[in-house]
């Protein structure tokens, strides 16, 4: 866990209203994102982590409120400046029909060519790095359309570092993945917080929230319910608030972290275990 | 905005289609009132009478209600797998390939009345989509939607190319051709309609079962497969209710390509994305635009005739437009 | 350097290869270059014949001559004013339809999207009938008609389809919808006028290049040049937005404007063409599609577009003027031309998968 600058916020929503043609997402929602941190949102579908995140990357521009990056404003900001502080992993990204995973990566470079500096050393370094980090050099000439599931989010993952922001923010990175891959995903992620950079996910399981985010936010019907480092966040009263489930929160036998637990009796009942 | 009850949509547009069916019948070049129609319905007419309603509304109201019905359901299933909005039954070839027969009939066996041209049509329908399955379907299914329609968009510019070639070299044959492909329900009387109603009523039975699998296979092929789909057999089945609804419809009418691209989206618009629903509302909902489109042919410009092709993109176009710029248009 | 460090040392992949110092190079695709190339070599062995043949037949010489300066002038008439206009045009015009072809598919990310479904053609086509039937229709009056025609329709367009942005799904369906009625409303006109009439109006409806001169061709082909010029300025956000909108934008693409300024250099391409040959049919909707798959690229490659879009077109034109028996339009063989040799690519693309 990386010591951060609680205090200094490097993303900001303030009184922040998000919608999607009249139908209202997020209303007045101030939250801060911790200038260092891991930041984990969590929540129940369509509680709008996805639009939060969206309009922190400068995608949705706020019907009122704003969006603060670095201190300016993103209204204000043009996509090349946001490209250079940020990166995301959306959800919904089309991979062209024939491009091969190398070709996919080196498109996150784009913020750092120009018209007639179109490849340089610092690109290649970043592509091999990309690849190499996200364990898919081997697959380097492959065309995307091939490969699984797993293997296509690791090739969207190198894309967002190969662009080396220093605020990285993905959406629900584990998804497809098997939890091997899982794990190294999240380990990676949590690596390249402790060397400076500012990762913000959405994501969908509580425990790796806790395990491996030093500050989550969880969010309910468009607003936020509690904020705080893990073992402020996850306990039973806000799992049972935000996601109307009772739990138990024990500690995470390997890292101490706060583990959830579904208190889900039915299972105990069908085998005839005492229930608590 | 979720989609209204189901039901109340097909109470909806079912009333539409009696209201619009009925009028069909009322209006006309010859005006004819109410009471008089009916009395020639009931068998009691004159003569003059008589030969308006039995001879010309009556044969293409129905003309008007198989057209419309065949082409939207033929759209609908177009556009669910191709999964392309810009899809249309014309995308098979089916239009190319019937007008080039018609073209062809036309200049070298001299055949010069729409009950002649529907043969013709049907079976430059038939040909061309055979073609068009043939190239699009070459390298299996993994060949997918994008090939078949490539294969269809480049073969019907073959062969509309040819057609505009051998009509613009024919002048006698361009001036029959210009008329047949504005698209009409004029003069088709039941000797047209009676032979080609297998056909249609073949190409719907087809629709009604495909549906599900449809849906099925908009899900994806793996989620399709591991549902018992078999995409390939799907998609013969598919080619086969299009030819037959599209190439019958064309038959008749000659090209309506506006219908079968049109009725698909505003149906889907208003009763969700089940295919059943889809084709059930587009059989109900392509006859009102066809014949709404034709009533308004019969008396905007009399003592002329506007032929219903030219109406069809008068009267859908906007209403396209109007819905898509609606907040929750969607793609497909 | 590591393995991976050394192979993409000149490029994204193997397939890409750089020009130029770290401080000034550009990114070239191999095969797409390749491409380019070859059918540039094929223009111009074509362009040489276009010269030579026709009613007065000349031979390679005659031809070198006249463009060293020597030659009859007769001769030199006949090749510089009436067959190299032409055989220019159709090399420039063809490139313009296949670069506008290209820009609406990757905008759309379509490959069925092009400015003859979107109705430009249909625009620019009812401009001339009604300029025609009302006026009378002196030829610079049509090619007004007709630019007047298409711009207006493509302006309709625009402003129907503009609503909180500029969505793909919502402008192609416009334009269907204008493109439908406006084909509508030119039939019915064509079947309310004399049959000779109807008959010119459809022989410039399918495309001809027969009224290519020096005057005509010079201020368009001037047009296309400087269109072509903007092009580079949206090349690589091009690129970024078949990614999807969101990913486009959070690379630090301009998407907006990116996608605004390829429409309008795409429409002010296909109304420069079309105002003075009429629509020339499937170029744009076949050039992108067909050197996209003989390149093997994942987007449209526009330069090997380009070129393959001029090729189609004078091989068109020196069929229709040469071979066909009969006096056709330009646009009926681009029709049956592109369309083979998008079936023959399809059939081989399927026998390669095999």
């Amino acid at each position: 866990m990386s010591a951060f600058n609680q205090w200094v916020a490097i993303l900001r929503s303030e009184s922040a209203t998000l919608a999607y043609d009249k139908r209202i997402i997020v209303e007045d929602l101030s939250l801060d994102i911790p200038a260092g941190s891991f930041t984990a949102i969590i929540g129940p579908n369509a509680c709008g982590k996805s639009t939060l995140l969206r309009a922190m990357a400068g995608l949705l521009a706020p019907t009122s409120g704003r969006m603060i990056l670095d201190g300016k404003v993103i209204a204000t900001l043009s996509p090349r400046d946001i490209a250079q502080q940020m990166g995301l992993l959306p959800q919904t990204a089309i991979a062209p029909e024939g491009i091969t995973v190398a070709e996919l990566v080196a498109r996150g470079r784009y913020v750092h060519q120009r018209l007639l500096r179109q490849w340089s050393a610092q690109d290649r370094d970043a592509v091999a790095d990309a690849l190499h980090v996200t364990n898919i050099a081997d697959l380097a000439e492959r065309r995307v359309e091939h490969l699984s599931g797993g293997q296509r989010q690791r090739v969207w993952i190198a894309m967002v570092l190969a662009q080396q922001t220093p605020l990285i923010l993905l959406d629900e990175p584990t998804t497809y993945l098997d939890i091997a891959h899982q794990m190294d995903v999240l380990n990676l992620l949590h690596e390249l917080n402790v060397s400076g950079r500012t990762i913000v996910a959405v994501l969908h399981d509580l425990n790796h929230a806790a395990r491996y985010a030093s500050h989550i936010i969880a969010m309910k019907d468009g607003m936020v319910i509690a904020a705080g480092p893990p073992a402020k966040v996850i306990t039973p009263a806000t799992v049972s608030e935000v996601f109307g489930l009772a739990t138990e929160v024990i500690p995470d036998p390997v890292t101490g972290q706060p583990m959830v637990v579904p208190h889900d009796t039915r299972m105990a009942i069908r085998r005839g275990l005492p229930s608590r | 905005m979720q989609p209204p009850a189901f039901a109340l949509w097909i109470v909806g547009i079912l009333s539409l289609l009696l209201a619009v069916l009925v009028l069909s019948i009322l209006v006309g070049a010859n005006p004819l009132s109410v009471q008089t129609v009916l009395d020639t319905l009931r068998g009691h007419g004159t003569t003059e009478a008589n030969y308006v309603v039995w001879t010309q509304r009556v044969p293409r109201t129905v003309a008007g209600l198989m057209v419309g019905a065949a082409l939207s359901v033929a759209g609908a299933l177009v556009q669910s797998y191709t999964r392309n909005p810009l899809a249309d039954t014309g995308l098979l070839g089916v239009n190319a390939g019937a007008a080039f027969f018609v073209a062809i009939g036309i200049i070298f066996f001299g055949i010069t009345s729409p009950s002649g041209y529907v043969w013709l049509a049907c079976l430059g329908a038939l040909v061309l989509t055979a073609i068009v399955y043939t190239i699009g379907s070459a390298g299996g299914e993994a060949a997918g939607p994008v090939r078949l329609t490539m294969a269809g968009v480049a073969l019907g510019a073959v062969f509309s190319g040819l057609t505009t070639g051998l009509a613009l070299t024919h002048p006698d044959a361009f001036e029959r051709m210009r008329s047949w492909s504005a698209g009409s329900l004029l003069e088709r009387d039941f000797g047209v309609l009676v032979p080609i109603a297998p056909m249609l009523i073949c190409g719907i039975a087809i629709s009604a079962f495909v549906a599900p699998r449809l849906n099925s296979i908009s899900l994806g092929a793996d989620v399709a497969r591991s549902q018992g789909v078999n995409i390939s057999r799907t998609q013969a089945l598919v080619l086969i209710a299009v030819t037959l609804l599209a190439g019958g419809a064309t038959a008749i009418a000659g090209p309506l390509v506006f219908v079968g691209l049109v009725v698909p989206h505003i149906v889907r618009w208003g009763v969700g994305v089940d295919q059943g629903k889809i084709i059930l509302g587009s059989l109900l909902f392509g006859p009102c635009l066809v014949l709404m489109a034709d009533i308004v042919g019969r008396i905007a410009v009399l003592p002329s005739e506007m032929p219903v092709g030219v109406v069809t993109a008068f009267v859908g176009a906007p209403l396209l437009i109007a819905l898509v710029r609606r907040a929750n248009a969607t793609g497909l | 350097m590591t393995p991976m460090k050394q192979v993409l040392a000149h490029g994204p992949s193997i397939a890409w290869f750089v020009i130029g110092p770290e401080t000034g190079n550009i990114l070239v695709h191999r095969r797409s270059a390749l491409v380019a190339f070859i059918a540039a070599v094929v223009v111009l062995g074509l362009v040489l014949l276009a010269l030579r043949l026709g009613d007065f037949p000349l031979t390679p010489l005659e031809v070198i001559d006249v463009f060293l300066g020597r030659g009859e002038a007769l001769v030199r008439t006949v090749v510089l004013e009436w067959r190299l206009p032409r055989a220019v045009a159709a090399v420039v015009f063809g490139a313009a339809l296949g670069v506008s072809g290209a820009l609406f598919q990757t905008i759309t990310r379509n490959p069925l999207a092009s400015p003859d479904v979107m109705g430009l053609a249909n625009g620019s086509y009812a401009g001339m009938i009604v300029t025609l039937v009302v006026l009378g229709g002196s030829w610079p009056m049509l090619v007004t008609g007709s630019l007047v025609g298409g711009l207006a329709t493509a302006t309709v367009i625009y402003l129907l389809a503009l609503k909180d942005g500029l969505q793909g799904f919502r402008f192609i369906m416009v334009g269907i919808g204008i493109s439908a009625m406006l084909a509508s409303f030119n039939i019915w006109l064509l079947l309310r006028v004399d049959l000779d009439v109807a008959l010119f109006a459809s022989a410039w409806g399918a495309g001809t290049l027969n009224t290519i001169t020096p005057a005509t061709l010079i201020p368009t082909g001037l047009s296309i040049f400087v269109l072509f010029c903007l092009l580079p300025i949206v090349v690589a956000p091009l690129r970024q937005l078949s990614l999807g909108d969101d990913a486009a934008a959070s690379t630090g693409a301009a998407v907006g404007p990116a996608r605004l300024g390829a429409i309008v250099i795409a429409i002010g391409l296909v109304s420069a063409v079309t105002a003075v040959s009429g629509p020339i049919a499937f170029i744009a909707l076949s050039a992108p599609q067909i050197s996209r798959r003989l390149a093997g690229t994942a987007e449209v490659p526009l330069a090997a577009t380009a070129v393959v879009g001029g090729l189609l077109l004078l091989t068109s034109d020196l069929l229709a003027q040469h071979v066909i028996p009969f006096s056709l339009p330009v646009g009926v063989v681009t029709l049956v031309l592109g369309g083979l040799y998008l079936v023959w690519l399809l059939v081989r693309e399927a026998r390669r998968t095999k």
